[in-house]
């Protein structure tokens, strides 16, 4: 079962896969579906810290997966990817994983040595999102 | 021990005094004798490095008592090596013959304080010997324990990384030192190659302790723990509580390490209950040239409040890290218990102890699953090795970051470096560079305030030359030139006199402010009468295009003493002042490191040639003015005289 999450300001900040291999369909899925998430957000009035589900099943029928997405007030954009075979996951888990993930990277922003822009690089941040990953997959 | 074995080196015999004998036995019981009478090499490297010696003095002593050969030291070369460097101590050179007669007991730094420590109710006419008599009723427990000791290092002196991963931060620390404690016990056993590893840890020790006792005191104080552990019993509280601190020692600041954060704390944010900003701290710790990732971790580990900013605790505990990673100590995945800002603030005697047996524990039931061969070994006895193995261990591999640190820190290292104590040993060298370097940033090197005093010295005798040449002009309006200057010479000077006063403000010493004051004194004086050398010159100024008339020339006459008077005051005046203010210039420059000095005293000479030059010319043209109103008032008398009878008759 693959799931990533991945973390992008417009270029990827942070990518996290739970099998590794298989990043680079990931970073094709993100690609996409950015755009989606602009679409939503132009949509949508102003509405910050949006939950939304990307198209459920949109994708190439041999790999359905799901991608949730998530845009804070500074525009970064967290995508959650998980197969479509994991069905045990509901709406809300999903949020409180995007609320774990929005606590940890400001925790990673306020760190002084971390500039923004810069590829994730903390351990903390790996574990938590590691331990996020295993409890939720 | 006995006296007769203090014989052994080379077959010389050497005789022990009292005292003497005393001291050593107490040394050779703290160096962990096997059964066969072999010492610990790792306690004996302690014990050498402890002696504040250069490693090419405790080569030779290890030659010359006959450990070198033999490839351990028993009781009789322990005592030559011991002696031997008592010799070395007193400025002796090592040979067997400086031996023979009485020295004073050898100085172990660490050794002495920490025994003193330990036996703190004794009283001692001689540290090290009520030390060692201490030391001596409490090692008897323990040889039988070192057994196990010695051989686990032969088993597994190749297996330095032979420990499992840590599975909990507080192990990792001491994987490092167990890998370097098997390294002495190896080379001892080669003989030749222990020598040669404990050489080129040493060396990093000795500049240290030089240039910091407290260092080296502070990291002897780990020795003792072996000892004092096993003697629960008769270990104070106080005792009990440094071991505490020592024991765990990586992740815990002891209080001279709090002392000195406290200070660096103030330095970044006065208010010690206050926050220090994430940028000012970055600045701050990004001086101490670690990699930024490496920052970046500390600092999440640190700020466990998450809010950017850096409380005082969570200030030492990050400093401690870092100190920690400067000194070789791989980053702990998560913040160790002890450096918890919750822990760090109860500084104080409550440390359990039980805690930290209970940690040891832990770190011996994960020693106990790598090494083989360990078997009955006491509970206790582990968490004694531990910390000298924790010791010398990072000591290794840092010897590495030290050579590589050295260069980088001697630069960022700064002059005022406070006494630091470092946890460990092997932090000799590398903390205080590291220390120094953070240190550094604070507080910038003290700016050479030679230019402050050379310029204001200049500009007064700038000052004086132009109030000099002014005079000059003066007697030059006198002879031919309408326009008398005074007044506009007497202008510039006023400026650069203003800007000496803001000098003064400026100015970092206070020496200097005294010496600019007296001149300002002088100056406006001088000032004084140069106005009134200008008055008198101003009526002159009408008077030189009249030199014809005789009642200018009368009227001219008597002013031009008023003036000629004034002038020459008016030029003494100025010498004085000069003088004593070159005199303070140079008394000043005398002050001065000598290139400067020699500079400032050229300088100074210059102007002084320079104003007597324009003296000498007002001099000579003083004169010659002196010499036309003398014929003018000869003839002027003449006249009179011959006026005088025909008015008469």
């Amino acid at each position: 079962m693959q799931t990533a999450i991945m973390i992008v300001a417009n270029y990827p900040l942070y990518i996290r896969s739970v099998p590794t291999q298989g990043e680079l369909k990931f970073h094709y899925t993100v690609h996409t579906s950015l755009d989606v998430v602009e679409e939503k957000i132009s949509g949508v009035g102003k509405a910050l810290a949006d939950q939304r589900e990307l198209y459920l099943g949109l994708l190439y029928p041999t790999e359905d997966y799901k991608v949730y997405g998530y845009m804070t007030n500074s525009k970064v954009k967290f995508v959650i990817v998980v197969d479509s075979s994991n069905t045990s996951l509901r709406d809300n888990e999903i949020r409180s994983m995007f609320r774990k993930l929005h606590n940890s990277f400001t925790d990673v922003m306020c760190n002084p040595f971390y500039n923004p822009g810069d590829p994730i690089q903390s351990k903390a941040f790996d574990s938590i999102v590691s331990t996020m990953m295993v409890q939720a997959f | 021990m006995d006296q007769g074995s203090a014989a052994g080196t080379g077959g010389t015999l050497i005789s022990l005094s009292d005292s003497e004998q005393r001291c050593y036995s107490g040394l050779y019981a703290l160096c962990q004798p096997d059964s066969s009478g072999k010492l610990a090499a790792g306690k004996v490297a302690e014990l050498f490095r402890a002696s504040q010696l250069p490693a090419e003095t405790l080569h030779q002593v290890t030659e010359v008592c006959g450990a070198k050969r033999l490839g351990y030291f028993g009781c009789g070369q322990f005592y030559g090596a011991l002696k031997l460097m008592a010799a070395a101590q007193a400025g002796l050179p090592v040979r067997l013959e400086s031996i023979a007669g009485e020295l004073p007991l050898p100085v172990f730094v660490g050794i002495t304080n920490e025994l003193e420590m330990r036996y703190p109710n004794q009283p001692l006419t001689n540290e090290s010997q009520s030390h060692i008599l201490g030391s001596v009723t409490g090692s008897a427990p323990r040889p039988p324990a070192d057994r196990p000791v010695l051989r686990h290092p032969d088993t597994s002196m190749d297996k330095q990384e032979v420990w499992s991963p840590p599975q909990s931060p507080g192990i990792s620390p001491p994987r490092s030192p167990s890998a370097y404690r098997s390294y002495p016990y190896g080379a001892q056993r080669n003989g030749t190659d222990t020598l040669l590893v404990y050489e080129a840890k040493v060396p990093g020790l000795p500049s240290v302790p030089q240039e910091n006792s407290s260092p080296s005191h502070y990291s002897l104080r780990l020795q003792p723990e072996q000892p004092v552990i096993t003697r629960v019993a008769s270990v104070e509280r106080l005792v009990e509580r440094v071991e505490v601190d020592y024991s765990d020692d990586p992740w815990r600041i002891t209080e001279e390490q709090r002392e000195y954060y406290t200070i660096q704390f103030r330095s970044l944010q006065p208010d010690l209950s206050a926050l220090i900003m994430g940028t000012v701290a970055k600045n701050f710790f990004t001086k101490s040239k670690l990699p930024i990732l490496e920052l970046s971790h500390i600092w999440e580990l640190s700020d466990v409040d998450k809010d950017g900013a850096l409380t005082f605790p969570e200030f030492c505990t990050a400093f401690h890290l870092i100190v920690a990673r400067k000194n070789g100590y791989p980053l702990p995945e998560t913040l160790p218990a002890t450096l918890r800002p919750g822990f760090v603030e109860a500084a104080v005697v409550t440390a359990p102890p039980s805690e930290k047996i209970g940690s040891v524990d832990l770190q011996m039931t994960s020693r106990q699953g790598v090494t083989t061969k360990q078997e009955a070994r006491d509970e206790s006895r582990k968490p004694a090795e531990f910390s000298p193995k924790r010791i010398p261990e990072p000591h290794e591999k840092p010897t590495q970051h030290v050579s590589t640190l050295k260069p980088d820190s001697p630069q960022e290292l700064d002059a005022n470096m406070k006494s630091r104590t470092r946890p460990r040993s092997y932090s000799s060298t590398s903390i205080d560079d590291a220390m120094k370097k953070v240190e550094e940033p604070p507080t910038p090197p003290p700016r050479p305030q030679k230019t402050h005093s050379r310029a204001s010295s200049l500009d007064l005798n700038k000052l004086f030359q132009q109030s000099g040449q002014g005079s000059r002009r003066s007697q030059h309006s006198l002879s031919a030139k309408s326009g008398w200057l005074p007044p506009p010479p007497a202008l510039p000077p006023r400026p650069p006199a203003t800007q000496i006063f803001s000098f003064i403000p400026g100015s970092e010493k206070s020496s200097q402010k005294v010496v600019q004051q007296p001149n300002f004194a002088d100056f406006s004086k001088f000032r004084e009468e140069e106005t009134s050398v200008r008055g008198g010159l101003s009526t002159e100024d009408l008077t030189p295009p009249k030199l014809d008339s005789t009642v200018v020339h009368q009227g001219h006459a008597p002013q031009k003493p008023v003036r000629r008077k004034i002038h020459p005051e008016s030029q003494s005046a100025t010498p004085p002042s000069a003088t004593p203010y070159s005199a303070a210039t140079l008394t000043k420059s005398t002050q001065r490191p000598p290139p400067k000095q020699k500079r400032e005293i050229q300088m100074a000479i210059r102007k002084n040639r320079e104003t007597n030059a324009v003296l000498t010319r007002l001099n000579s043209e003083l004169q010659q003015q002196l010499k036309v109103v003398h014929r003018e008032r000869v003839t002027l008398e003449s006249q009179l005289e011959l006026l005088r009878p025909v008015a008469s008759t």
